[in-house]
């Protein structure tokens, strides 16, 4: 397989999918958490926008802390174990380019019943967007932006406390939105 | 001072002195510090080793890179350290070859 890190806890697939790794194979985990003793499969696949604030997203390109995200992302899902009797849990995340309207991302989980498996498939996709160390760039036709996930701020937040100066600086869109210097010289013109 | 750091795992903040040869009177350590993202772009650094005092904690790391970065000010108030692949706040008292991470703002998903 293609995967840069592949970890498995447990009953638990985690990958992280190279670039080269084309299209996330949807079946593949569905597959896994397939169980006879499961009377669910919940899933969820994030995709990617072609408009940010009424810009033309050209292109997505994801990164990551590989060794990190595929450490966090086998403590989310047995996090999620813990909390919920879930059979087997399935998550991938893509990096590289990733066109528009393709799944950068894909949970999967199965339990007895469904709201334990959705309970479950909806904790880690929360917890990929608030704590796992990966990365998407938009790139407009006129500039790129590193993008920011709230669930991300927010905890940041609550960990840090409110010291004035850096309350600013980490709520909303002053942070968040921003064309980078060499990409544009036409800094918010464009809508 | 020092020279931009490259791709490599260049040694910034070295003393004049050179004291990390003098170990029993300043032992130092090796600590090397990982750009993501925007962080990355900032520095035009993926990656490089800082030479610290002993008993430094990553706010004192954070510190330094300020002073060589600046423009990493930029995202200072909105991310956070991962201290050997684990978040870890400030206050962490560093040992030698840890890997300290610096982590924008995430945007996975």
């Amino acid at each position: 397989m293609a995967e840069e890190e592949k970890v498995e806890a447990e009953e638990d697939l985690i990958e992280i999918l190279e670039p080269s790794s084309g299209p996330i194979d949807l079946a593949r985990y569905v597959d896994y958490v397939r169980d006879p003793a499961a009377g669910a499969i919940a899933t969820f696949e994030g995709t990617t926008r072609d408009t940010f604030e009424g810009k033309r997203v050209v292109e997505l390109r994801y990164e990551a802390y590989v060794p990190m995200a595929a450490r966090r992302l086998a403590a989310v899902c047995a996090e999620a174990r813990a909390a919920w009797p879930v059979l087997r849990v399935a998550v991938a995340h893509r990096l590289g380019t990733v066109g528009v309207g393709e799944a950068s991302v894909f949970v999967a989980a199965s339990a007895v019943h469904r709201a334990e498996a959705m309970a479950a498939c909806r904790y880690v996709i929360d917890e990929v967007k608030a704590s796992v160390p990966i990365w998407k760039k938009e790139v407009y036709e006129n500039g790129e932006v590193w993008k920011e996930n709230r669930e991300f701020l927010e905890r940041r937040e609550a960990a840090v406390g409110s010291v004035p100066e850096r309350k600013e600086a980490a709520c909303c869109c002053g942070s968040k939105v921003r064309v980078d210097e060499a990409a544009t010289d036409g800094k918010n013109s464009a809508v | 001072m020092t020279e931009e750091p490259k791709d490599t795992c260049d040694v910034i903040g070295s003393q004049k002195t050179n004291p990390s040869r003098d170990k029993d009177l300043a032992p130092y350590i090796k600590i090397k510090v990982l750009f993501f993202a925007r962080a990355r772009d900032l520095t035009g650094s993926t990656e490089l080793c800082l030479e610290m005092p002993d008993g430094s904690t990553a706010r004192d790391c954070m510190n330094k890179l300020l002073i060589e970065f600046p423009n990493l000010r930029e995202i200072y108030n909105s991310m956070v350290l991962a201290l050997n692949e684990e978040y870890a706040p400030e206050s962490t008292i560093l040992r030698n070859k840890d890997e300290l991470a610096i982590i924008p703002p995430i945007s996975g998903g």
